[in-house]
């Protein structure tokens, strides 16, 4: 008997790989490196929100102490560096397009945001940095701020090219079918809600180093990006206007990005730019107020909602008037985030036949508004979600009832919605039947009853949730008016000896993908996973990718990894054959070992790496040696993970504080590779949302300025804000990807805020409260009840 | 932070002798709040004269009072016996700062001087009639706080010790701000022979002070029902992103009839 290896393969829990360095703080950061030479940049950033640059006078910070260069937009334009550009576009309603103002580097004749940047000075320390950065003097004529974005329109003009403020005016459906739903409908149900705007505060905030070689003219440029191959793309074809080949970008370590370090940023293309003028390599680092002001931020939506019913309490039309805030520049993907990530996910889990939206995407004069983990699908899940339950309560229907009449039915898929997408698999009764069970939603009575005994409000809320992760495939990515393609690369190399170096178009900065990706090359080739190693974020190393971002990871890089393997294996296949003197038709590949069929004739794995890399007995006049091959997947659709999370909460009357007590979370993201990095997914995901449902909330004053803009304001969640998830699965494997995966990534963050608001909200339904904002702060919560009861005692 | 002087002597008088040295100094404790404000550059003090090594960190037995030494961390007063034996409320209120690392840092005196009308400490200075012991007097607690983040110290005046008269009972309550953490109200109750004291922080425009009318119905009656018919009055209470004057006037009863048992 031959001896059987444990193999760490797909579906097996495995402890991260990565956390080792990262728990005993190893880990290599962008702020860890340091070239020598090396000098400091700090940003001068507008302090008003919106003005004219009357004049710049650097002269006394030129000869500060240590300060080798301070530059302005005027030394930007004299080098004709392009600014930032914006990945996708949408038409609007008036058969115009988006109207896609330019973004400078550093501040031209205006400034449009509180941390708009207006000069960079570069020293040799940062302290030296931010003392001379003090003594330049800008003159600025103010203008009014713009900042409250619903009526954005009736603001000053923030940008010559962006007419009343209004970036895109976009609408998808069908207006006639679904206004006629509507009018003939036996109830429509109106709600309008506001989607909270968020800042992403990944723990590591935004850094990059730069560095210019004179003699072969090239950049290497270190940076936190979730896709340097995008940031390379970008710099060198749209910014610097040089060959790819001459600017190197990693992105090492990466401590946490939600969306936020997808697109490239003012602050690391200046790097570049002074790193050459300067002739030294230029480093900058953001604190954490730089990070509050200029991290792109995320949601800030408002939707008015119509939800029309027939006299069975079945859908039969849903109309969604949005309007969004993208703040004062558009950042890369602001426009796809509330249009065709938001708009296309209406449908939700319903068989909804006719659906209409509108959204209009402005000015203010606030920071970039960007993705955030979700990004688009939680602002349509939250308005869905708040809704379906609204009308359930509205019409008199248990909300599960309510929302499994309406449900897709198993027998649908592939289902194609009234918004585009089509899903092509999907089972929702399950997980909703499941996440009840989960939290004994039968007997949730007998718990309100006993709280209150207690003076206690306890409420029950849940939500029903589509996702539509892995963005595809390109050719209607395209035609959705993306600029990129969204396939995924993977190299597979195999070292003589049979270890193999997977290089990965994906970035992990946190998820895992050096345990995950490892056990799906394991698994496949039979071999153990210490013999896998994971190379991502350089793109000196790896093929050109397009990075992690959207829940696509595994999806779209797992399978381009998967399919890079099976090549891997057929050309061993046909090695093995050569080797065992078989036909390669004979030849089964099995628990790492090549049979021959029916025999007892068989290679290890590691013998056919040998051989392709010493190929003396080797059929060199049919098969190159070597053993290292390529695979570019685009994948032929989205893939749809789903799922009930249901919350249970308990409020506080005397002080409105609300406790979340018990939580739900049953999922189907089709198979699982590491369910422990899933769960953990889930976790942070919910934790996430917990946050953005109770706790946090970017607020600028009217004058533009960012109140929130520390820890001390911007109230983050903590472990003891949050309970102990059940967390449980369904599987429905997704039908067009080799290893039947959806994404996990986003899912709880998604799912989660309008479950908790729900059950706020179905806590103080005995008072006759309805509805409740994000976040239903105590303070917020206590004057709901408050008022509830001076409109009781009227 | 701008660049400036750093010097650790080994007593008071070298402590003061150096500050006095200076154009405009301060003494750093702790650091908690102190260092970043010099990060933000909102401070630029001519040198910093660090008094962690004056021996200011004791805690001693006065019979009537507790006397905790300036530089007695806050985690070193939620552990101690003496604390937790004689005031339990002391030791809770100094547990229930911040995290562990602050607690680890942060000093009684450095609360106590910076003011801070969010701040814990100065209710109990208040509630429990303390003497703070400085390098030139002993200042009364009612005294001692004249508005936010001002006291009656005088520049170069170090806070060696506060003395903290023994109640009879006494309990801290604190509803901390969602996002920091620090007191959105916090209400000291401390009930002596001759009356109760309750001192409010975290609410108070001025910063801390005892709530006349609650000292009132308490020390008729120490019980939280006492409470119940006083309209506890919104004005010259802060307003911000997190609390109304309102909301904060419900947090203050609310907080009392806690702390009350
Ligand atoms: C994250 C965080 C959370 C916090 N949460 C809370 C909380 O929940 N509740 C709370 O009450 N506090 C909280 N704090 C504040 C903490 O309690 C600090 O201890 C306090 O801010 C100052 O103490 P320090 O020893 O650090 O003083 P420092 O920062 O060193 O000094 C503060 C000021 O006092 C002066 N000073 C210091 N010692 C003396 C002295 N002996 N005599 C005269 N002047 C002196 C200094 O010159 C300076 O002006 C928090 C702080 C942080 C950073």
């Amino acid at each position: 008997m031959n001896e059987v290896t444990k193999i760490d393969g797909i579906g097996s829990s495995v402890r991260r790989t990565e956390d080792k360095k990262f728990l005993t703080g190893k880990g290599r950061y962008t702020d860890d490196i340091n070239r020598p030479g090396q000098v400091q940049a700090y940003f001068l950033r507008s302090d008003v929100a919106h003005a004219e640059i009357k004049s710049i006078d650097t002269k006394a910070a030129q000869s500060a102490p240590g300060v080798v260069g301070v530059f302005t937009g005027a030394d930007i334009a004299v080098d004709k560096v392009g600014g930032p550009i914006c990945g996708w576009v949408v038409p609007c309603r008036d058969g115009s397009s988006t109207k896609e103002p330019p973004h400078p580097l550093l501040a031209q004749g205006k400034v449009r945001f509180v941390g708009d940047a207006v000069a960079v000075v570069v020293a040799e320390t940062m302290e030296q940095a931010k003392s001379a950065a003090e003594l330049i003097d800008v003159d600025y004529n103010e203008l009014t701020p713009v900042v409250d974005f619903v009526n954005a329109d009736k603001g000053a003009q923030i940008h010559e090219e962006v007419p009343n403020n209004c970036y895109f005016d976009w609408e998808l459906g069908d207006e006639g079918a679904t206004n006629k739903a509507i009018e003939r409908a036996a109830k429509v149900v109106k709600l309008s809600v506001r989607n909270n705007r968020l800042v992403p505060n990944a723990m590591e905030p935004r850094s990059a180093l730069a560095e210019y070689d004179s003699l072969d003219e090239s950049y290497t440029l270190h940076t936190t990006s979730q896709n340097p191959h995008l940031t390379r793309l970008v710099l060198a074809a749209f910014m610097f206007a040089i060959p790819e080949s001459k600017l190197r970008v990693i992105a090492p370590d990466v401590g946490g990005g939600f969306g936020s370090k997808i697109y490239v940023y003012i602050e690391e293309a200046v790097c570049v730019w002074a790193s050459k003028k300067i002739g030294r390599p230029v480093k900058w680092t953001a604190d954490r107020t730089q990070a509050f002001l200029t991290d792109c931020h995320g949601r800030d939506h408002v939707n008015d909602v119509q939800l029309a019913l027939d006299e069975n309490n079945k859908i039969i039309g849903l109309r969604v008037d949005t309007v969004c805030n993208l703040g004062a520049y558009l950042s890369a993907f602001s426009v796809v985030v509330p249009t065709i990530l938001h708009g296309t996910l209406l449908s939700g889990q319903y068989d909804i036949p006719a659906i209409y939206t509108n959204v209009k995407g402005m000015a203010t004069n606030t920071v970039n508004v960007d993705a955030y983990r979700g990004a688009g699908r939680p602002e349509a899940t939250y308005l869905l979600e708040r809704t379906m339950e609204t009308a359930a309560k509205e019409v008199g229907m248990d909300p599960a009832e309510f929302r499994r009449i309406n449900f897709i039915p198993k027998d649908a898929f592939p289902y194609q919605t009234q918004v585009a997408l089509q899903y092509d698999i999907g089972d929702y009764e399950p997980h909703l039947d499941k996440a009840m069970e989960m939290i004994d939603y039968s007997n949730f009575e007998k718990r309100r009853a006993e709280a209150a005994k207690r003076g206690m409000y306890r409420g029950i809320g849940m939500s029903s949730y589509i996702e539509a992760c892995g963005l595809a495939p390109s050719a209607v990515v395209g035609a959705l008016g993306g600029r990129v393609g969204q396939w995924e690369s993977a190299s597979v190399r195999v070292n003589p000896t049979g270890t193999i170096s997977v290089f990965t178009g994906s970035h992990s900065h946190g998820q895992g993908h050096a345990t995950t990706f490892a056990q799906i090359v394991a698994d496949k080739l039979g071999i153990p996973m210490e013999n896998v190693e994971v190379i991502h974020g350089d793109t000196d190393k790896t093929p050109f990718g397009m990075g992690s971002y959207g829940s696509r990871s595994l999806a779209s890089g797992g399978s381009a990894i998967s399919k890079a393997v099976d090549k891997i294996i057929n050309k061993s296949k046909k090695i093995a054959a050569h080797l065992l003197e078989a036909s390669e038709d004979d030849i089964d590949f099995k628990d790492g070992k090549f049979v021959v069929g029916g025999t007892d004739k068989e290679k290890a794995f590691g013998e056919i790496a040998l051989a392709a890399y010493v190929p003396h007995n080797y059929p060199l006049e049919t098969l190159e040696p070597g053993l290292e091959e390529n695979a570019f997947y685009d994948p032929t659709n989205f893939v749809f993970p789903s799922g009930t999370h249901i919350a249970e909460v308990e409020i506080d009357p005397a002080t409105g504080v609300v406790e979340v007590v018990d939580w739900a979370a049953c999922d189907d993201f089709g198979n699982l590779v590491n369910p422990m990095i899933v769960e953990g997914q889930v976790h942070g995901g919910i934790a996430q949302g917990i946050g953005q449902a109770l706790l946090e909330d970017a607020h600028y004053d009217e004058n533009g300025q960012l109140l929130t803009a520390s820890y001390m304001d911007y109230c983050m969640p903590r472990a003891d804000d949050l309970p102990s998830f059940k967390v449980g699965y369904t599987n429905t494997p997704c039908t067009h990807n080799d290893l039947g995966v959806k994404g996990c990534g986003e899912a709880g963050a998604i799912a989660s805020p309008p479950a908790l608001i729900n059950a706020v909200i179905d806590a103080l339904s005995p008072l006759g409260v309805t509805d409740m904002s994000m976040p239903a702060t105590p303070q917020k919560v206590w004057k709901a009840i408050q008022e509830s009861q001076s409109v009781a005692a009227e | 932070m701008y660049s400036t002087k750093y010097i650790k002597p080994n007593s008071t008088s070298e402590a003061l002798e150096a500050i006095k040295s200076m154009g405009e100094g301060k003494f750093l404790a702790g650091g908690m709040t102190l260092i970043p404000t010099l990060k933000q550059r909102l401070a630029s003090p001519d040198g910093l004269v660090d008094i962690s090594g004056c021996d200011l960190d004791s805690i001693s037995d006065e019979v009537d009072a507790i006397k905790i030494g300036a530089m007695t961390k806050h985690a070193s007063v939620g552990e101690s016996g003496l604390v937790k034996k004689a005031i339990p409320a002391l030791a809770k209120l100094a547990d229930g700062i911040g995290d562990r690392q602050v607690r680890n840092r942060g000093t009684l005196g450095g609360s106590v001087a910076n003011n801070d009308p969010s701040a814990c400490y100065p209710s109990a200075v208040l509630a429990l009639k303390a003497i703070v012991h400085t390098n030139t007097r002993s200042i009364e607690a009612d005294e001692f706080f004249t508005g936010m983040f001002e006291t009656l110290l005088e520049e170069n005046e170090i806070i060696e010790a506060i003395s903290f008269s023994k109640p009879a009972k006494a309990n801290y309550v604190k509803f901390p701000n969602p996002a920091s953490r620090y007191a959105m109200v916090g209400v000291f109750v401390a009930q002596f022979n001759d009356g109760v004291r309750v001192a409010v922080t975290g609410a108070g425009e001025g910063g801390v002070f005892r709530h006349a009318e609650m000292e009132a119905a308490l020390s008729s009656n120490y019980n939280a029902d006492a409470l119940s018919a006083l309209e506890i009055s919104s004005e010259g209470l802060i307003s911000d992103l997190h609390a109304s004057p309102e909301y904060r006037a419900n947090l203050i009863k609310e907080m009392t009839k806690r702390a009350v048992v």
